[in-house]
């Protein structure tokens, strides 16, 4: 089982990494998303190098907690954490998108190791996360199931369908976190149609919510710590993010939802991301 | 000349048993239970008529109600394949694969979840309900999935071994099954394996490829067609994919002309299967024998049967029609 890591500080240096890792990746591959994996570094690493019991040497392991993710374009940020975390050497990360790699535009589960499902057409994830949950409920196991959804996604119905059955059999195995980072391929969230109040809908539906600062990793642990405590339901975590994340001219903007980088734009944004290195909790440049 | 070894229904012509396939599937899903303990069922407010009513009762630890919500069902199903379990997810076969194809592709096809689709209420068979309820086109929409095999059992006793075959299988699985009480043609002991097509009469002159119901419709045309000295092969080709492309490809070389019959489009299912298959490797004269690109409509089943040109007299002219065609390009 992976150690999990518990200073903070530490963990906001990996969550840095994996961001260059995804302004790399995206550079090299010429396509793919910026802004939604940018926007989730703080999560996957709070889940992957705190919260989640997972053994990267042994991805099958039976007893491991799973990370299904629904939002399947995001995957830039799941495979430089999983590469990050030691399921494959870093440098596979290059291969994004490319003819023969493992690392498909969409995650496909059977292609990589630590990948638990396939996704890219949104809204799917939640359903075969509650498969999960019912099933590990039903064999008596301990593990937990977390399912990372987009909050543009919410406007597929089969959400809904699977947040009913998740309310209706008590799944308190299941976490959903949603990316509430406001934005969507056409615009803001609320303007092509709106979700909120996100946190009532889940509530009437018989799930417990808590809203955290998504860029907050303290936070984010102690919130998927208390969706595995909480014992009647299951548990969805609203993680209020800002899309592109650390990049200043990606931050909020729905243009970068589904394009990459280019070169110079690459380049500005490693550098910016570099500076924000912290070492000690003082922020100082890599370099200095 | 019936196949012995088929060892179909001594009473086949005379004194014919009905029962559902649907019923097959319901006894089938619970031998299978009874078989593995990982066997569970998931069902969308529809218990008890695809037959999941006596599973409900034996194993209640093990059905899954997932109310109106195919798609959902599909991914829970998965979720549940990829934790160690076999789902049985069943609904009418309009809305599953119907509705939640996306799903099937994705969640299960694309991601080799062992999930068995079950398909009921499917055919034009279905009678009064409409043309809404009347599924005619879950075969091609799911033929085309990779990793997905399509199996459309004949009789009841094809439906109960074929589900208890699904649980054995390992991957997506899609078997459809109708409503409607349906003619005996098969025993416990008919050979039955998937991706085996099972030779059911011998004959000489053409060579008729059916499953579902259309397997019975076309031993009767067989056997009329006999008085006018045709031999007709009769061959029950319920696993639509993969065919059992070698004995499709030896009749339709020893008779040298095909007809295809089945309860449903005949565009992209067994008829459009078997005419692919030829025209790569055998070209031979062939007919399709099905629904003709269109809708159903309300009706008793036996006349919107003979309506939509789905019974034995539709068999027997595309055989006499494709022993035409045999006839003109020699």
């Amino acid at each position: 089982m992976l150690n999990k890591i518990h200073d903070i500080e530490k963990l906001y240096e990996i969550s840095n990494t994996i961001r260059q890792d995804i302004i790399i990746m995206l550079l090299e591959a010429g396509s793919g998303h910026s802004a939604g994996p940018l926007g989730m570094a703080d999560v996957f690493t709070a889940l992957y190098f705190n919260v989640i019991n997972h053994a990267p040497e042994n991805p099958n392991w039976p007893e491991r907690d799973r990370v299904v993710l629904s939002n399947g374009h995001i995957c830039p940020v799941m495979y430089a954490t999983l590469a990050r975390a030691g399921y494959f050497p870093v440098e596979e990360l290059k291969t994004l998108r490319k003819l023969g790699t493992r690392l498909h535009g969409h995650p496909h589960n059977l292609a990589l190791p630590g990948l638990e499902n396939s996704s890219g057409p949104l809204g799917q994830g939640l359903s075969i996360a509650c498969g999960m949950a019912y099933a590990a409920k039903m064999d008596n196991k301990n593990h937990h199931i977390f399912c990372l959804m987009s909050d543009g996604e919410h406007e597929e119905g089969q959400i809904w369908e699977a947040a009913m059955f998740a309310g209706k059999n008590k799944l308190h195995n299941l976490t959903g976190i949603v990316d509430r980072n406001n934005i969507q391929i056409d615009g803001f969230t609320e303007d092509i149609m709106p979700l909120e109040p996100l946190k009532e809908k889940y509530e009437s539906f018989g799930w417990h919510v808590l809203e955290v600062d998504g860029h907050n990793i303290r936070h984010i642990i102690d919130a998927c710590n208390e969706a595995k405590a909480i014992f009647e339901k299951p548990t969805l975590i609203v993680a209020h993010t800002i899309p592109g994340k650390d990049v200043s001219f990606m931050e909020f903007k729905y243009e970068w939802h589904g394009k990459p980088p280019n070169k110079e734009e690459a380049q500005k944004a490693l550098e910016e991301l570099r500076k924000l290195r912290t070492l000690g909790g003082k922020i100082i440049s890599e370099h200095q | 000349m019936i196949n012995k070894e088929a060892k179909l229904d001594s009473n086949l012509f005379s004194n014919t048993a009905f029962k559902a396939t649907r019923d097959g599937f319901g006894d089938g899903v619970v031998e299978a239970a009874k078989i593995n303990k990982d066997v569970v069922l998931l069902c969308c407010d529809l218990t008890e008529s695809t037959r999941s009513l006596a599973f409900k009762q034996a194993f209640p630890d093990r059905f899954i109600e997932v109310g109106v919500a195919e798609q959902d069902m599909a991914g829970i199903a998965a979720g549940l394949a990829f934790s160690g379990k076999i789902p049985f997810i069943t609904s009418y076969a309009v809305f599953s694969p119907g509705r939640n194809w996306d799903q099937i592709r994705v969640s299960i096809c694309y991601s080799e979840a062992n999930v068995k689709i079950i398909g009921a209420h499917a055919g034009i068979s279905v009678g009064p309900d409409g043309a809404t309820h009347q599924a005619l086109e879950d075969v091609s929409i799911t033929r085309v999935l990779p990793n997905l095999t399509v199996v459309v059992p004949c009789d009841y006793y094809d439906a109960k071994k074929a589900a208890i075959e699904a649980a054995k299988f390992k991957g997506p699985f899609y078997m459809r099954f109708a409503r409607e009480k349906t003619p005996i043609v098969t025993t416990q002991e008919t050979p039955f394996k998937i991706g085996r097509a099972e030779l059911f009469r011998h004959g000489k002159d053409v060579v008729i490829i059916a499953n579902g119901p259309l397997v019975y419709q076309s031993l009767l045309a067989a056997e009329e067609l006999e008085k006018e000295d045709i031999n007709a092969v009769v061959i029950n080709c319920h696993t639509v994919k993969p065919l059992d492309k070698e004995t499709l490809l030896k009749y339709a070389q020893e008779t040298g002309a095909v007809v295809t019959a089945e309860e449903h489009q005949i565009n992209g299912a067994l008829g459009g299967a078997i005419a692919e298959l030829l025209v790569e490797n055998y070209p031979v004269p062939m007919k399709r024998v099905g629904v003709r690109d269109r809708f159903g409509e309300s009706g008793q089943p036996d006349e919107l049967m003979k309506k939509f040109n789905i019974v034995k007299e539709d068999v027997i002219k595309a055989v006499k029609d494709v022993m035409a065609m045999k006839k003109s390009k020699k």
